[in-house]
Formats: C-alpha cells, sequence, structure tokens
C-alpha cells in the first residue's frame, strides 16, 4: 500500500485525485480549485476597475457590468474565499490534533465534488444566456424580475456548493471532538484548530437559511410559488432576513480561519508562544455566537424601524469588543519575541493595520443612523474589502506561502515571495483606501458608470491604478509557483525551522497515514515543547501497529456530477425544452443510484500492516 | 474491535451504537446533521408565520377556515406511534435480536405510510375544496412548502428504513450495521418532532386564529 | 525602483486630490451636511472616527515598537509568555467604556431619525411627499397639494418634510447624501421617514442637490438619478399654486409645437400625463409625469437639458438608460417629428 511514494503516469495521478478520500490531497483539490476560481473572479475585479477607470466609460455594457459584480462577488465568497480556507483546514488541521484523517473521508470527497460541481455550473452560466446579474446578494425582487436564466445558475449552483460545504463542516467538527491524538485536549489544541472548530459550527447553523432561501426563490422562478411576489402576498424582505442571517455569519466563516492562520505565523516567527490562548479561544466562541445575532445591520435602510436598528447596532458594536481582544494580543506575542521577516511574516504583520482599518470602519457603519449615509456606497465596499482582502487574503497568500511545503514538500521563493507581498499590499491600499472617500462624497456601490462633474474621476482613476499593483503580484505569486514546481527542491519535516505544532513534526508531504504512531502530546505547540528538551520528534503515545484506512471511491465525483446534470434539467425545462426531462432525470439517477451503491455496499476500508510500516522505515521514510 | 466482525448475543456491546471510532464519528456527525435540519426547518417556520393568511384577496380561504383538526390529529397519532414502535426496534438491536427489530421497522414503515397517505389526502382535499394551491397565494406556497418539506422527509426516511431492512434481512447485525439503524430511528424521532411543532404552530395556532 | 517612483508620483497625486476635492461637492457629498438629518449624521461620523483614530494611535504605536524594537538578531529564545490578566482585563473594559460612549448618541439619533409622528397627527401642517419608485425614474406625489411630479423634487428650506417611500416594480433606495441618509423603496410597504434643507447650505450648493437610487436594480441603477430643488417657503407655496393652475393640458403655442403636441397625444399620452392632477391611480402611472418638464434640470434624470440631448433621447433611450422601460413603446420619429415634439416638450413650463 506504499505506493504513493512510486512515480505514476499522469492517468493514475489524475484517477488518484477523482477517487481520493486522502485529506492531504483533498486539500490539493481546494487549493488548485480555489486558487483557478480566485482568478477568474479577480480577473473581474479588473474588469470592474476598467470600467470604472474613467467616467462614462463604455468597456462593458451595463447589463454586462452587473453579471460581472454578481459574479466577482459570488465568485470570491463561495468559490474562492471558502474552498482556500477549506484547503488549509483540510491540509494542516487533521495533522494538529494527530490525527490519520478526517472523521468521513468519504464525506470529505464528496463535499469538495459537490462545491466544484456546484462553481462550474454556476460559472457556465456565462456560456448560457448570461450570469446572474442581481447582485451576490441577489435581492429578492430584482432577482424575481431578472430575465434569462442568469438568476437560476445562482441559485441552483450555490445550492449545490453550499451542500458541499455544510457537510464539510459537519465533518470537522466530529473529527475535532472525536479524533484528537492522546493527551491534545480541547484548551492544547491550536488556534487554528480552534477557529476551524467555530467555523465549522457556524457553517452547519448558517447555510441552512440560504438552502431555505435559495429553495424559496427557486421554487418562485420554476413552479411559480408566491414567496416574493407582492400582489400575491408574498414579501421579499424575508429573502433578506434569510440570506443576512446566512450572509453575516458567511463572513465570520471567512475571517475566523484567516485569524488561526495568523494566530500559527505570529508565535513561529516570533519564536513566544501565544499571548492569552485562553483569551483568544474565549474571543473567537464569542465572535462566533455573536456573529449570528447581528445580522440586521446589512438592513438598517429596509425599514425595520428603530426599535431593531438600535438593538442590531448595540449588538453590532459589541463584536468589536473579542475582535480588539485578539488584536492586542496578537501584538503583545510578538512583543519581546525575536520576530523574523519571514513571507508569512510579512502579510501577518500587514494584516494587522490593515484589519484594524476594517475593523473601525465596521464599528463606524455599527452606527444605524450614520448609516443611512454608508450604506449601499463606496464606503462599504471600502469596509468589507478592507476585512476580507485585508484580513482573509492576506491569510490565505500567507498560507499559501506557510503551508506549500507541508502540502508539496518543497518551499515557494522567499524572494519572489516578498515582492509579491509588497506588490499586493500596495495595491490593495491604493485600490481600496480612496474608496471610503468616493462613498463619503456620494457615490453608491454597484454603480456600471458615473457620470463627470460630481467629484469622482481622480478617486476612481487612482482605485483602479491599485489594481494593477494587486493583478501584477497574483502573477509573480504564479511564476513562484511554476519555478518552485519546476525546480522541487525537496525540505524536511520543519522547514521553517520556527515549526511549533504537530504538522511540523511529520515530514513534508506527510505519508497518507500521517502518524506511524498516533503521539503524545503533552501541552500547547507540543512539538515546540519535545524541540526544547533536545527531542528530535514526538514521543508516541501507542505500540506500533495495523492501521485502518479507507478505501478510495469514485462515488463521490458521481454522486456531485448527477446533481450537476440534474440542475442543467431543472434549468433548462423552464423554457420547456423537451430534452430537460430526461436530462433531469438522468442526472438524479446518477446520484441516486451512487448513493444508493454507497448504501448498500458494504465498505470497511484497509489496513496497513505493521510489516509494512516497518519497511517504510528501511526506505528512509520517517513518520 | 473491527466492525466487519461476527458477534454472539454475549460479545454483544451494550452500546453497539458507539462501539467502533466509525460508530461514534457517525453517531455525533449525524447529532450535528440535525443540528442543521433544525435550523432548516426554523427558517420554514418562520418563513410560515410570516406569510401565514397573506393571500391576494379576500376569495381565498385564510387558516382558521381550512385546517381540519380531526384528521390532523389522527396524523399526529400515527407519526407519534410510529416514533415509539421505532423505539422497540432500536431496544431489540441492542439486545442482538435483528428479527424483532426488522417486525418493529416494518411497523413503524407501515405508521409512516399511513401518516404520508393521510397527507396526501388532505393536500387533495384542500387542493379541491378551497382552491388552496402552491400557486394561489403567498401563504399557500408556504404551506405546502413546509408541509411539503417535511413530507418529503417522512418518505425518505421510509426508503431509508426500507432498504436497511432489505440490505440486512439475510445476514443480521453486527457492529457495522448496527448504527445505522440507531441513526435511521435517531433521523425518525427528528421528523416525529418536527412534526409536533408543524402540528402545534400550523394547525393547532392556524384553528385560534 | 521605478515602482517605487511611479508610487511616489501617485501618491502625491493622491494627496493633492485629497486636499482638492476636500469633502467633496457641497450638493452631492455627505460631508458637507446641509440640514438636520445629514447634520446628526456627520456628527455620529466625526464622533465615531475620532474615537476610532484613537484607537488606531494606540494599535500603531505597538505595532511599530513592535517591528523595529523585536526583529530578531540572535537565536536566542525569548521567554514564552502566558499571557497577562491586568492588560487583558484593560483592552476588554476600554472598548467596552468606549463603545457605550458611542453607542449612546446612536440609539438616540436612531430613534429621533424614525420620528414620523406629525405624519399621522389630524389636520397637521407637516409637508407630505409620496415617493414612488420605478424602473429609473422617480415620482413625487404631494397628497395634501393634490399634485403630482417626477425627476425634480421640488422642496421648501428651513423645515421638516416627511416622505412617504413605496416602489412600483422592483427594491430602490431614496438618497439625498448632502441632506440626509437613505431609506429604501419596498415592493410590499410603505416607508417613512424625514428630511430637512438648510436654505444657507443649499445656497451653497446652489439650490439642486443630487439625489441618487443607491439599490441595484437592474441595468440602469447608474442612471437613477434624481434632483432636490430647494426653495423658500413662499416660493414653494407659489410653484404649488402654478401646478395646481394646469387643470387641462396645456395649449401649445407655437406652430411648430402644436404638431408637437398632436404627436405627443397620439404616441405619448398613454404614459406620460401632462396635468399634475393625481387622478389616475399610482399603479397606472407608467411614466413620469411631464407637467413641468420645460422647467425640469436635466432630462432622463441624467442628460443636459436642452433640445439637442432631448432630441437624443427621444432617437434612443436605450443608449443612455440601458434597460428603461420607454424603448420601443412609441413609433420611430423622424427628424420633423423630433423638432416639433421637443418644441412642444420645451414648452411645457407651469412658472409664470
Amino acid at each position: 500500500m506504499s505506493t504513493y511514494a512510486q512515480k505514476k503516469g499522469f492517468g493514475a495521478t489524475l484517477w488518484d485525485f477523482l477517487t481520493t478520500v486522502d485529506h492531504k490531497k483533498i486539500a490539493i483539490l481546494y487549493l488548485i480549485a480555489g486558487g483557478f476560481f480566485f482568478v477568474i473572479g479577480g480577473l473581474e475585479a479588473v474588469f470592474i476597475r476598467i470600467q470604472l477607470a474613467v467616467p462614462n466609460n463604455d468597456f462593458v455594457s451595463a447589463g454586462l457590468f452587473n453579471e460581472i459584480i454578481t459574479m466577482h462577488g459570488t465568485t470570491m465568497i463561495f468559490l474562492a474565499a471558502m474552498p482556500l480556507v477549506f484547503a488549509f483546514m483540510n491540509a494542516v488541521m487533521p495533522l494538529q490534533i494527530g490525527a490519520r484523517d478526517v472523521a468521513f473521508p468519504f464525506v470529505n470527497a464528496l463535499g469538495f465534488w459537490l462545491f466544484f460541481f456546484g462553481g462550474v455550473f454556476l460559472n457556465l452560466s456565462w456560456f448560457f444566456d448570461g450570469a446572474p446579474d442581481a447582485g451576490w446578494t441577489s435581492y429578492a425582487s430584482l432577482a424575481m424580475a431578472s430575465k434569462g436564466h442568469g438568476v437560476d445558475f445562482y441559485v441552483l449552483g450555490l445550492q449545490i456548493s453550499g451542500l458541499g460545504t455544510l457537510i464539510g463542516g459537519i465533518n470537522f467538527l466530529v473529527t475535532i471532538i472525536n479524533m484528537r491524538a492522546p493527551g491534545m485536549t480541547y484548551m492544547r489544541m491550536p488556534l487554528f484548530t480552534w477557529t476551524t472548530f467555530v467555523t465549522s459550527a457556524l457553517i452547519l447553523f448558517a447555510f441552512p437559511p440560504l438552502t431555505v432561501g435559495l429553495v424559496l426563490m427557486l421554487f418562485d422562478r420554476m413552479f411559480g410559488s408566491n414567496f416574493f411576489v407582492t400582489t400575491m402576498g408574498g414579501n421579499t424582505v424575508i429573502w433578506e432576513h434569510l440570506f443576512w442571517i446566512f450572509g453575516h455569519p458567511e463572513v465570520y466563516i471567512l475571517i475566523l480561519p484567516a485569524f488561526g492562520i495568523f494566530s500559527e505565523i505570529m508565535p513561529m516567527f516570533s519564536r513566544k508562544r501565544l499571548f492569552g490562548y485562553s483569551s483568544m479561544v474565549f474571543a473567537t466562541v464569542l465572535i462566533g455566537f455573536l456573529g449570528f445575532m447581528v445580522w440586521a445591520h446589512h438592513m438598517f435602510t429596509t425599514g425595520l424601524g428603530p426599535v431593531a436598528n438600535a438593538i442590531f447596532a448595540v449588538a453590532t458594536m459589541a463584536i468589536a469588543v473579542p475582535t480588539g481582544i485578539k488584536i492586542f494580543n496578537w501584538l503583545l506575542t510578538m512583543w519581546g519575541g525575536s520576530v523574523k521577516f519571514t513571507t508569512p511574516m510579512h502579510y501577518a504583520i500587514a494584516f494587522i493595520p490593515s484589519f484594524v482599518a476594517g475593523g473601525v470602519t465596521g464599528v463606524m457603519l455599527a452606527v444605524a443612523a450614520a448609516d443611512y449615509q454608508y450604506h449601499d456606497t463606496y464606503f462599504v465596499v471600502a469596509h468589507f474589502h478592507y476585512v476580507i482582502v485585508g484580513g482573509v487574503v492576506f491569510a490565505l497568500l500567507a498560507g499559501t506561502h506557510l503551508y506549500w511545503p507541508k502540502m508539496f514538500g518543497t518551499m515557494l521563493n522567499e524572494t519572489l515571495g516578498k515582492i509579491t507581498f509588497w506588490l499586493f499590499f500596495i495595491g490593495f491600499h491604493m485600490t481600496f483606501f480612496i474608496q471610503h472617500f468616493l462613498g463619503l462624497w456620494g457615490m453608491p456601490r454597484r454603480v456600471f458608470t458615473y457620470l463627470p462633474g460630481q467629484g469622482f474621476e481622480t478617486s476612481n482613476l487612482i482605485s483602479s491604478l491599485g489594481a494593477v499593483f494587486m493583478s501584477l503580484a497574483v502573477l509573480v505569486l504564479l511564476y513562484n509557483i511554476i519555478m518552485t514546481s519546476v525546480k522541487n527542491v525537496r525540505v524536511g519535516n520543519d522547514p521553517w525551522g520556527d515549526g511549533r505544532t504537530l504538522e511540523w513534526s511529520l515530514p513534508s508531504p506527510p505519508p497518507f497515514y500521517n502518524f506511524k504512531q498516533l503521539p503524545l502530546v503533552r501541552g500547547l505547540d507540543a512539538y515546540w515543547l519535545e524541540k526544547m528538551e533536545g527531542k528530535k520528534g514526538m514521543t508516541p503515545a501507542e505500540p506500533l501497529g495495523d492501521i485502518h484506512m479507507p478505501n478510495s471511491s469514485f462515488l463521490p465525483f458521481m454522486m456531485s456530477f448527477g446533481l450537476f446534470v440534474a440542475a442543467f434539467g431543472a434549468l433548462f425545462n423552464m423554457d420547456d425544452k423537451a430534452w430537460s426531462i430526461p436530462v433531469l432525470i438522468l442526472g438524479l439517477l446518477i446520484t441516486f443510484g451512487s448513493m444508493f451503491i454507497r448504501s448498500v455496499k458494504d465498505d470497511h476500508g484497509f489496513h496497513i500492516h505493521k510489516e509494512e510500516l516497518m519497511d517504510d522505515e528501511d526506505k528512509g521514510v520517517k513518520a | 474491535m473491527h466492525a466487519e466482525e461476527k458477534l454472539t448475543h454475549e460479545t454483544w456491546p451494550a452500546e453497539p451504537e458507539k462501539s467502533t471510532l466509525e460508530a461514534k464519528n457517525k453517531f455525533l456527525g449525524f447529532w450535528f446533521f440535525l443540528g442543521g435540519e433544525t435550523v432548516l426547518f426554523a427558517s420554514l417556520f418562520a418563513t410560515y408565520l410570516a406569510l401565514k393568511d397573506k393571500v391576494p384577496d379576500s376569495t381565498h380561504t385564510l387558516a382558521k377556515d381550512l385546517y381540519d383538526l380531526p384528521l390532523t390529529f389522527v396524523a399526529t397519532m400515527l407519526l407519534l406511534t410510529s416514533s415509539l414502535t421505532s423505539v422497540y426496534a432500536i431496544y431489540h438491536m441492542k439486545n442482538f435480536n435483528a428479527k424483532k427489530m426488522n417486525l418493529w421497522l416494518i411497523i413503524t414503515v407501515l405508521l409512516g405510510a399511513a401518516f404520508l397517505a393521510l397527507e396526501v389526502y388532505e393536500f387533495s382535499h384542500y387542493v379541491h375544496e378551497y382552491n388552496h394551491t402552491f400557486t394561489s397565494s403567498a401563504f399557500g406556497s408556504a404551506f405546502y412548502t413546509l408541509t411539503g418539506f417535511h413530507g418529503a422527509h417522512v418518505a425518505f426516511g421510509l426508503m431509508w428504513f426500507l432498504t436497511l431492512i432489505i440490505r440486512n434481512s439475510k445476514r443480521g447485525l453486527d457492529l457495522y450495521n448496527a448504527p445505522k439503524f440507531y441513526i435511521a430511528s435517531l433521523y425518525w424521532h427528528f421528523i416525529d418532532v418536527v412534526w409536533v411543532f408543524i402540528f402545534t404552530v400550523v394547525y393547532l395556532m392556524g384553528m385560534v386564529g | 525602483m521605478k515602482r517605487l517612483a511611479k508610487w511616489r508620483l501617485i501618491s502625491i497625486f493622491a494627496i493633492l486630490s485629497l486636499i482638492l476635492s476636500g469633502c467633496g461637492e457641497p450638493f452631492l457629498s455627505t460631508l458637507r451636511p446641509a440640514g438636520e438629518v445629514a447634520d446628526i449624521q456627520y456628527d455620529l461620523m466625526k464622533l465615531s472616527t475620532w474615537i476610532m483614530v484613537g484607537v488606531i494611535a494606540v494599535v500603531m504605536v505597538i505595532f511599530f515598537i513592535v517591528l523595529f524594537k523585536f526583529r530578531r538578531k540572535d537565536e536566542k529564545i525569548p521567554k514564552q509568555v502566558e499571557g497577562s490578566h491586568k492588560l487583558e482585563i484593560i483592552w476588554t473594559v476600554v472598548p467596552i467604556l468606549l463603545l457605550l460612549i458611542l453607542a449612546v448618541p446612536t440609539v438616540a439619533a436612531t430613534f429621533k431619525l424614525a420620528d414620523v409622528s406629525p405624519m399621522d397627527k389630524e389636520d397637521s401642517d407637516a409637508l407630505v411627499i409620496n415617493v414612488r419608485s420605478n424602473l429609473y425614474w422617480w415620482e413625487f406625489e404631494y397628497p395634501d397639494q393634490g399634485i403630482v411630479t417626477g425627476q425634480d423634487l421640488v422642496v421648501p428650506t428651513d423645515e421638516k418634510v416627511y416622505f412617504n417611500l413605496i416602489s412600483s416594480d422592483v427594491k430602490h433606495s431614496f438618497w439625498v447624501p448632502a441632506a440626509g441618509g437613505k431609506l429604501d423603496t419596498n415592493t410590499e410597504n410603505v416607508n417613512k421617514f424625514w428630511l430637512e434643507f438648510d436654505s444657507a447650505k443649499a445656497k451653497e450648493a446652489g439650490d439642486l442637490f443630487y439625489g441618487k437610487c443607491a439599490e441595484l436594480c437592474g441595468p440602469s441603477h447608474a442612471l437613477m438619478d434624481f434632483k432636490v430643488k430647494t426653495v423658500s417657503r413662499a416660493d414653494f407655496d407659489s410653484w404649488v399654486a402654478d401646478m395646481k393652475d394646469v387643470k387641462e393640458p396645456a395649449k401649445a403655442d407655437t406652430a411648430l409645437a402644436q404638431q408637437g403636441q398632436e404627436i405627443f397625444n397620439k404616441s405619448c399620452i398613454s404614459c406620460h400625463a401632462v396635468t399634475p392632477g393625481n387622478t389616475t391611480p399610482p399603479e397606472a402611472r407608467f411614466a413620469p409625469n411631464l407637467t413641468n418638464f420645460g422647467e425640469r434640470s436635466r432630462i432622463a434624470g441624467v442628460l443636459d437639458h436642452n433640445e439637442d440631448e432631448l432630441k437624443n433621447w427621444l432617437r434612443t433611450p436605450e443608449k443612455y438608460k440601458p434597460g428603461n422601460l420607454m424603448t420601443d413603446k412609441y413609433p420611430q420619429l423622424s427628424e420633423e417629428q423630433l423638432d416639433a415634439l421637443t418644441a412642444y416638450l420645451m414648452g411645457l413650463k407651469v412658472e409664470e
């Protein structure tokens, strides 16, 4: 079974990835797919900035512009940021808790393929009559009025990929609760594992309202129901509530793992344990909890009345407290440390002022009465790009550099990494800082153009120039990835030299069973503790024995592919196409057939025998 | 302890649904899934309450004149009883008695099917007598979506039980399939609890006005 | 180094532009408040900004000390510190206090801005305006005065003006940045709020404020502008009287305009009214009321108000407002017809 070390042909490798249930390979799949969608979403962003560079521009038409902004937002949130976050969760979290895999490897693969096919489905809308054009929030009255199939692609695509995310969340929750190594108590878990845990809980409770909202919209558009049809008694504000009950936790689903990644990087490269670990854990849980109490601050101008607005304003302000605790804990982690300025650390350090800027504008937005001015202007655009780019994207770029050796066994070039950082950092602030002022000067968001003479010209041009820098940064990163992969210089267990947590005690990349013997965890920063006592690796917690592993399976791919096919049938059934119903049935048959096979065919996995593990040792693979 | 090992009445553990790591994971994961389902139904309930009696004009029947309490009461009793029979089934599962477990599961399935039949009758009654349809008003859409989602869950539960019964009819119980029976019954209880809420919020509160 | 030079150049431009445009345009910017509502909101902005600047200052001081003082110089392992209860309590309690300072005026202002009680009082003399948003145009109805107009909202200065907001089609949002924050026009319910326009500030803005739609509503969302003309109470009353005087469609006075009126009566009048009386139910008002079209500030809300632009608009509305509902609703117009129609429309004035 120790085939991982052998050279394989392309076909075999492809089949391996199509059928894999190994969390490390699924992480790579998430990274590639998420990276691909990130580039697409980035291109859409560039188109937006070209169109807005000068007033009265006609680079794209008004209708196309609305499709681009909708797809930019939807792609970046659902198909780029979340999968990339999932990539690192999959790659690192099981290693950090000393597990051999996640609780449900099969479900893990299914989650990926559902996301992937949902994302592909959504993006195929470009090639059928037009992408969704009602904004990523898809407010019901506009979405119902939207012609063509764009919104249907949105509804079905997000439904499929959302399902994948939901089961992924459940999987991580169970993994963290049930599969921690001996000695790995909750309060010894690395912060990234903690944030994965809280994020997964948020996913579990936040995605069902989105599912319901999408179902209602689907029914309205396809089957003539009246949830959002005002003349029939419907109410479009229901959509706003359902969307934001999902949508607000969603931003914490993105930012908490980012906090987690930075909470790993800062102690590592400061050589100092995380300051105030328990309060960091507490703040994470509190942010997750409060994240569900504040959704209506996205609806201050909907007309919910002063009571609701005041309550949600105060609740929103409260979130600033745990977030502030985190910021100061990070600063104090570095205080008195021995700070090494690696590429990941560059992002971590730049994150603090960038995210604080986004955070304080968040508090400003919480002031309900003043928000009537900010709402739906470029001020809001600036705010959420400061938190999402300055927080999440910085973390994803940092994580890419930090975990690349652990995922691929080779280091990204540090010089190129720092060039990427500086280009991105400068471009980011140039693009978005000025947008605060555009909003305050009266520029609404989601406008495909603006008329001259309103004082918007110079600032928009500056903003567009910033996008050039960010684009260059991404190109440098891609070049770095290609060059690194071509050179492929192998690295050892702890290539940064400052690893503190369990993943750095393993080879890069780890063997497919991760731990030959489960490690004994003796405290926070388990690997660091052993290193400080002069040991080479972890002390095993069990004798060498057989390891039980799950079988690979093609069924997750098939189940997801079936839904993908069925979604086409459902969508074109609205046009009374003759082939649509057979396609729908075929798709559902593929999905349910695969589910049926999964149910009735026993799958006990296999065992790696002790002898084989010892053989591995002879070949020089250390566990 | 490997899941596929053959066990006897003596070696059968007290909690077969949690005796292997896989089973423990399944058990916990399914509870989380039910947590998500709870939020899903909560959203549907909220939508229903927001759209209750929201109709375009006065020719439409409102909740207080629509619902037939005796009928839904019988349906409720059927479903509650089926929950009880599934408890018996799990009791026998824990006692390593596959035969009796299957018997009680079949009774559960029959009760569930009867519930579904009543629901179908109820819906057709509303459509034909009151012209209360899925597309006639926002109220109609919300009512059929909430009860329909529940009905679909019942139908899925029936298929699940049937598949389990047929698949395992020959080979009896082991630690690989015992957790499957257990979580299927968990699911069934959940559906039952949701119905109790539907009965209260939709029917009883609907009768009051 | 070329990159750095470019960056410097750009930052100089950025700073210059900041100084030049400062707080934005007086007719449009939220930073140039021209009324009580905008003032309250501007004060809240300033308060929150000062508190936040304080927070940023503290963070940045620690940040830069860390950046310069704790760089890795040797391979010594620093002391592993678990945390500090004292510090943690400080940075929990101080933010809570700061937020309380912010929360109290927030709640007070939120209630104050939502206070529309004079609207419901019997025989109150508060001015009420019904705003109805439509795909890319705005209708303003003065229910107590019995007049309807569109695109240009006329309001008296130095008094509270109350608004009922609703939408005919999809959700829009009614926003006059210099006068105060926005409120959505929903499809299912009427939202209410008030604004006030300060006469001195209005003068600075040329007595013409820009209004915008702030909720994505389709292709021409960006072009769904309207204008607010501010006048004194006396001028407002005389404008209302002039409007009310138009009981019948005004007779065109030149031959060309009369020709235009015939075309209008054949092709346009089924959607566009030219009398301000609100006898048609709101749902049946498909297009802006044109009673005082000749006195408007823009054509279709965005084009300059002159004959050439009017002809451009009538030729191809789709080009100027993609997705508008006027396109293809009337037969193709010849150049002569355009001249006539333009003469007629530009002559639609009510003020003496």
